[in-house]
């Protein structure tokens, strides 16, 4: 077995053997990254020395018995977490050389519990995006390609497109990721891994380059569900730096893996039927819920009513809270300056921010300054938040009969680098099915569940009520374990 | 509600991002796409729904925690102003705003 094909549990089974070193490890996924990075460009940066200096710190804390929960497992950082001293770049020009001076609350925690950080995962532009297209620093490719056309190049998700694809190809064990309106899932989905957007206030948001507030978590991608669990119970829990933070305790996720479904009620909420949606989509979710029901559980047809307002409400939303949050990008106090001798304070604004931001941030900085601008703001953004309260409220009707809702996590697989980019609302249309439970606050699971006719991964979604994310967990490995998804990716480490 | 030339212009100098002249149509053109989209919006009755504001999913739970108003760091100048394009002293330096 090549050392990159481990899970996290079997890593850390392996470690505990004595069988590998964190070094071997991490020396191994170095190579990996070296060898096929260049191709998948999946990291922005890699930090070799310092990963292989603290891989040799962690083999000598497990010597001294001292390990910790994730000790010696190397991992991909989406570089939207700020790293202290290791260059943070949100995928934009505009923080140019930026080097945070502290550690983002989630990174700390993982390495409290003895991660190597690889390097920091590429991401489209300030996380906006769903195609990893955006980024300044190049696409990233997904991995897989399709049966009768592996020329195309395909790519991985977005916004997580670097966490999710370095996952895929095995040039990292697990990442870190964020997701405002699918930016997890989608990825995962479209690289064949599995990922959690924990339920709002789950994970603390410090340090994390902000997006929009109200819809940003942080969660992990990994290979198995279990990988999940393990990485969100160190990236979890309460955080005096966020006032958003929820003080609620952090339960052991991976033992809620083995629970099973049996009493369980599903919910299959039927504005998830997409008119043009692919039959294959539409057949991996029957026979997802038809494991389910072999397994015990129950499913139950409930109506989600304003889902199909979900997406224009995220773009009134998302964007509003972004101009507001990018405001900060001023070229005075770290990142790009652009400035004319002899201009002015306003001239040194407006030229660092026209060459900083992509075309995509570009275009939501000026709708959120749009739809929040005096005499607009009522028609627009407080119109936007009835809609999301109601959009919430359907959730809460729907966990009077059901336990967890499951639905296909998207509406298609994975597309060529070059399309759905001429209009940005085709490209918007990717989230249809994760984005409301970034409305809604609620933990969303995506685990890879089949492969469509051009054998590439689809994924399902499970979304469960607020902080409950044992049974996601519990429903997720059961898809997992009935889907028994082996397919692996033609380019990948050890191939 | 469509976005005429002029309006871009305003809400490109309201964001202080420069849009250049040959910019503007295309701008125009994606601004006015995206907000045609939303517009279907304005079909939800929404009379008597109390707005949500913030993203915690538990409609008891809205209100954020506050703390005790007092100092927790400082004196870390010169972290703060490590990654400073330009400075003097302990200053961020920019352009004369005043004359």
């Amino acid at each position: 077995m090549h050392p990159t094909d481990f899970s996290l549990r079997g890593a850390l089974d392996a470690l505990a053997e004595g069988a590998i070193s964190s070094e071997e490890l991490t020396r191994a996924h170095l190579d990996a990254i070296e060898r096929l990075n260049p191709r998948i460009n999946a990291y922005i940066t890699v930090t070799a020395e310092q990963a292989l200096a603290r891989a040799r710190e962690s083999d000598a804390r497990r010597a001294r018995g001292e390990a910790g929960p994730l000790e010696g497992l190397p991992l991909a950082i989406k570089d939207l977490f700020c790293t202290e001293g290791v260059r943070t770049t949100a995928g934009s020009r505009i923080l140019g050389n930026f080097v945070p001076p502290y550690e983002s609350t989630v990174t700390a925690n993982l390495l409290r519990d003895g991660a190597v950080f690889l390097g920091k995962a590429n991401l489209d532009e300030f996380a906006m995006g769903s195609s990893n297209t955006t980024s300044a620093f190049g696409p990233v490719e997904n991995p897989w390609s399709r049966r009768n056309d592996p020329d195309a190049r395909l790519v991985p998700g977005g916004s997580s497109g670097g966490s999710a694809a370095a996952v895929a190809a095995r040039l990292a064990l697990g990442a870190t990721a964020t997701d405002t309106g699918g930016s997890i899932r989608q990825p995962a989905a479209f690289c064949g891994i599995a990922g959690i957007k924990p339920t709002y206030g789950r994970c603390s948001r410090f340090g994390i380059v902000a997006f929009a507030s109200s819809l940003d978590q942080a969660g992990p991608v990994a290979r198995t569900v279990e990988d999940c669990a393990l990485l969100l119970r160190s990236m979890a829990g309460f955080d005096p730096k966020d006032a958003t933070s929820a003080e609620v305790p952090v339960p052991d996720f991976a033992a809620a893996c083995a629970r099973g479904v049996r009493g369980l009620r599903i919910g299959v909420p039927q504005e998830y039927r997409l008119d043009g949606m692919p039959t294959e989509i539409e057949a991996l979710w029957q026979r997802g819920l038809e494991w389910l029901r072999a397994e015990g559980a129950e499913t139950v047809e409930i109506s989600l009513p304003h889902t199909r307002y979900a997406l224009p409400t995220y773009y009134i939303v998302a964007p509003a809270e972004a101009s507001s949050n990018l405001a900060r990008y001023d070229g005075v106090r770290y990142g790009l300056r652009v400035a004319e001798a002899d201009g002015d304070l306003r001239d040194l604004y407006e030229r660092t921010r026209a060459a900083g931001f992509g075309a995509e941030v570009k275009r939501r900085i000026m709708i959120g300054t749009y739809v929040l601008s005096a005499g607009y703001y009522d028609a627009y953004y407080l119109k936007a938040q009835k809609v999301r309260a109601l959009i919430r409220q359907d959730f809460e009707r729907a966990w009077e009969r059901v336990d967890a809702i499951v639905t296909p996590a998207t509406p298609s697989a994975a597309f060529g680098m070059d399309e759905k980019q001429d209009d940005p609302v085709t490209m918007y249309l990717n989230d249809v099915f994760t984005v409301t439970a970034n409305l809604a606050g609620l933990p969303g699971l995506a685990v890879p569940a089949g492969l469509d006719a051009q054998g590439l991964p689809l994924g399902l979604q499970v979304i469960g009520r607020a902080f409950d994310e044992e049974t996601v967990f519990a429903v997720g490995a059961a898809i997992e374990r009935a889907a028994d998804f082996r397919a692996l990716p033609g380019l990948r480490a050890g191939a | 509600m469509s976005l005429d030339t002029a309006m871009v212009r305003r809400i490109a100098s309201l964001a202080r991002i420069r849009l250049e002249e040959e910019e503007v149509g295309r701008m125009q053109a994606e601004l006015n796409g995206i907000l045609g989209w939303i517009e279907q919006l304005q079909a939800v009755p929404t009379e008597g729904v109390e707005p949500m504001a913030g993203g915690s999913p538990l409609p008891a739970a809205g209100g954020m925690r506050m703390r005790a108003d007092e100092v927790t760091e400082g004196g870390i100048a010169e972290k703060v102003l490590a990654n400073a394009p330009d400075r003097i002293g302990d200053y961020f330096a920019v352009p004369k705003v005043v004359e």
